[in-house]
């Protein structure tokens, strides 16, 4: 039956998407719900929560507020809290309570804005779609918002969008991806949103490409294209082979203006018994990569929302499957599977799993064993199994 | 709060003296401090031998659920049903429960004896019958046991909260059966009592057999609890499962909650015994050992500065009220609520150490404050180990496995070792479920 999972467990929701996408700019975000989703968040998917002191907090909303539609306990405590940490902007996201009761957030987030003279968001997440969505919609509302829009655009200049650690953890690929940047030449503007402040994010307009790395970062990119005519390069750093291609995809973007999708012609077989279960741009482009350096080329499942602005992106080759059991029909004939440790419960039993954990969905569990993904050594990750 | 170093910040903390009991602080915006020892209903569930959990819940709900499970390698024991959009708007919520644990089950390898099958908020917005679902799974599977359990954070505040509730359907599988009149359970704990602990020592005196529920291995003796004379709850978040107990099986419940006074311990034995139909004429050398046990910890520990949260024991107050009497230097106090039976506890320590520092854990300011100290603290709990930053803590939740005066004597030598040995605070309490397995 759809929506029913005997083992796998489900990926991060869109309200964790709002929060770790805009966790490191300065801002304070509330999650409108009673009690479980800050814990959840903080424990399996916020990997930076220990060491800083970024503001996100829960409304603690309860039976008797959600009933009488008691709106004004969440803004008066989220002003008592901007009165007295500061913050550069403030978002309240939702969650299924407040969605079955139609919480009106863009109206509380005009409300809160006009009593706190801070820039405000509200987002109708209620989660019950995945992290990507929620992720998609912060950095868009960023883009949408708060880039400054008197900026002179910069030569050889580059935004990274879509980075959060639910895709690339903090073990050292975005730091690789700006530092590979740099040694091409190229200024990092922002990164969207690790590593960067609300500061370097304002001047995304100067940057003469966008670098989308993950399908979260699109919707942003489509705006920032709108906006200040930005043109975008998609594709993540995978391996030496891939991070060339990127980087020479951008070079061509920004002398030609055109936009990019640096693996946009490769399609697998529909035979192939080899796939990639994962996120849409990085699933792409590891497959890619894996074509490039290892000549077999994988067939992506991807298994969260196809997003409009995903259109293009993904391959009619690719499969796009969300629930357990098609999954595992799916991967019936797998021989070969790359994907996160937790997905080998639904393997064919002579099927090989190379483990790429991903925070999306295993969470912390894996976490030490995520690569930096700009130095995986394909060749060795896939074996002895080469064509 | 302790000490701390650097700039000046808000500080949400306050004296005893100016606390307003039970609520010290008002209900603002939360903040979740990083210690997760304490147990979820995750946690809790799984204590049902050989049983299975199924969450029906929207994705972001199941999230946290589903990766304390993947986490306690538990998975193979461990389902979910997400709720979506169309749900809500179609208003087929029994179907999507009827159909998604049917599917479940069928889809097993073997079918568990038992199904805990897990409801949230959204269903008991709507008015969904979860009684005829539960019926009707009843008919289809007439081999499973299926429990009602409930994730409902919304109603925390309504009647019994999720904690409580828990504990009690943890114990609703059990069945009329004929009582042994020499056998007892204590229910409603995360943790067995220690066989050297007054409680059960006493129970092993009078010849009765015990049970115990993390104890049991398999479902068919979690069943036999059934058989039980009288049941034990020690702490006021189970009482509500001794209650139902007695209502529903007529096992006598006594409440004996875990303590500190010795006069509560002492009162808390006589009734036991009285129940075990043996005397009790005080436990001097327990109680001596006990004593000598906290002189001894004093020596080592003398001043040093004592931290305790409210994970650590149900009786934070009693504890400091108890390791203050001895001399010790309990500094701060980790609480956002005072237990309602600590008011003797409160009142004490408001008139003997009214500048006893009584700090929240959820208060947004707690977000920002800077942790740490510039002296040496030991820490009781894991709240308390994070806000002080200290690596000096014991590393215990809910009184642990501790009771009475043999309790007391072994959480002296609990806090010797810990103001000795130093730990890794940090990894420590962010795994989930202190005690249960885990891979993180």
């Amino acid at each position: 039956m759809r929506q029913a999972r005997t083992v796998l467990p489900t990926y991060s929701a869109d309200i964790f998407g709002v929060c770790s996408a805009l966790y490191e700019l300065g801002g304070m975000t509330v999650m409108h719900d009673a009690s479980g989703c800050n814990s959840t968040y903080t424990t399996h998917d916020e990997p930076r929560w220990y060491d800083s002191d970024s503001l996100v907090f829960i409304s603690g909303l309860t039976e008797m507020e959600a009933i009488m539609g008691d709106d004004s306990k969440v803004i008066n405590d989220m002003l008592s809290a901007i009165h007295e940490f500061h913050p550069a902007f403030a978002v309240l996201a939702g969650s299924p309570i407040p969605m079955m009761t139609g919480f009106d957030f863009s109206s509380v987030a005009a409300e809160l804005e006009a009593r706190s003279g801070i820039p405000c968001f509200g987002f109708q997440t209620n989660g019950m779609r995945s992290y990507i969505c929620g992720v998609s919609e912060a950095f868009a509302a960023f883009a949408e918002r708060m880039t400054d829009e008197n900026v002179k655009r910069k030569e050889k200049s580059v935004n990274i969008l879509g980075a959060t650690p639910l895709d690339f953890s903090i073990n050292g690929t975005v730091e690789s991806m700006r530092e590979i940047l740099r040694q091409n030449d190229f200024e990092v503007i922002g990164t969207w949103a690790m590593g960067s402040s609300m500061d370097d994010l304002r001047l995304a307009g100067e940057a003469s490409v966008n670098l989308v790395v993950s399908g979260a970062g699109m919707k942003a990119a489509k705006i920032l294209k709108e906006k200040f005519g930005t043109p975008y390069v998609v594709g993540t750093m995978m391996g030496k082979t891939m991070t060339d291609k990127v980087i020479q995809a951008i070079r061509q973007t920004g002398d030609d203006g055109s936009d990019r999708i640096v693996f946009s012609n490769e399609n697998a077989q529909d035979e192939t018994d080899f796939y990639i279960i994962g996120e849409g741009v990085l699933s792409r482009s590891l497959a890619y990569a894996i074509k490039l350096e290892c000549g077999m080329m994988p067939r992506v499942i991807y298994p969260l929302e196809l997003l409009t602005e995903l259109d293009g992106i993904l391959s009619d080759m690719d499969i796009h499957v969300m629930e357990e059991e098609e999954i595992i029909e799916a991967c019936a004939n797998a021989k070969l599977v790359i994907a996160d440790p937790l997905y080998r419960s639904i393997l064919p039993e002579n099927c090989r799993l190379i483990p790429l954990p991903h925070e999306a969905f295993s969470g912390r569990i894996a976490r030490k064993q995520i690569p930096d993904y700009t130095k995986i050594d394909l060749k060795e990750m896939i074996g002895g199994i080469m064509l | 709060m302790l000490k701390r170093v650097g700039e000046k910040q808000v500080n949400p903390s306050v004296h005893i003296s100016k606390a307003a009991f039970p609520s010290p602080f008002p209900s603002e915006l939360e903040f979740s401090a990083p210690a997760r020892g304490t147990w979820t209903i995750v946690h809790v569930g799984m204590l049902v031998p050989e049983a299975h959990e199924i969450f029906v819940c929207a994705a972001g709900c199941l999230r946290g659920v589903v990766l304390s499970a993947a986490e306690m390698n538990l998975m193979g024991h461990f389902s979910t049903v997400a709720i979506e959009e169309h749900n809500v708007l179609d208003g087929d919520m029994e179907e999507l429960i009827i159909e998604g644990v049917t599917d479940i089950l069928n889809r097993l390898p073997k079918l568990p004896p038992a199904v805990l099958v897990y409801s949230s908020c959204i269903h008991h917005f709507m008015g969904c019958d979860l009684e005829m679902c539960y019926n009707t799974l009843r008919e289809r599977f007439p081999g499973v046991d299926f429990v009602d359990c409930y994730m409902i954070p919304t109603m925390r505040k309504s009647g019994l909260t999720p904690d409580q509730i828990m504990r009690r359907q943890l114990y609703s599988l059990l069945r009329p059966t004929e009582k042994k009149i020499n056998a007892c359970s204590i229910i409603g704990n995360c943790f067995s009592l220690a066989e050297s602990s007054d409680l059960v020592k006493l129970i092993r005196k009078a010849g009765f057999t015990l049970y115990q529920i993390p104890d049991m291995k398999t479902y068919e003796e979690y069943l036999k609890m059934s058989e039980s004379a009288f049941c034990i709850t020690t702490q006021l978040v189970a009482k509500a499962a001794g209650d139902a107990l007695e209502s529903r099986l007529g096992q006598t419940h006594l409440y004996l909650p875990l303590c500190y006074s010795t006069e509560e311990i002492r009162k808390n034995m006589e009734k036991l015994a009285g129940k075990l139909g043996i005397s009790y004429d005080g436990d001097r050398a327990a109680e001596e050992t006990a004593e000598e046990a906290l002189d001894k910890a004093f020596e080592v520990i003398g001043k040093t500065a004592i931290a305790v949260d409210y994970t650590f024991t149900p009786r934070p107050l009693g504890l400091a009220r108890l390791l203050i009497s001895h001399g010790f230097n309990i500094k701060v106090l980790y609480l956002d609520s005072f237990n309602k039976e600590e008011e003797s506890d409160f009142q004490w320590l408001k008139e003997n150490v009214p500048e006893l520092e009584i700090c929240p854990t959820v208060h947004p300011a707690m977000r920002k404050v800077q942790r740490g100290s510039e002296e040496k603290v030991l820490a009781l709990g894991q709240k308390a180990a994070y806000f002080t930053d200290t690596c000096y803590f014991v590393n215990l939740v809910e009184g642990g496995s501790l009771y009475g005066f043999d309790g007391i004597r072994r959480l002296a030598e609990l806090m010797i070792d810990a103001f000795k040995q130093e730990k890794d605070t940090e990894m420590l309490i962010q795994r989930k479920g202190l005690g249960c397995e885990s891979c993180i």
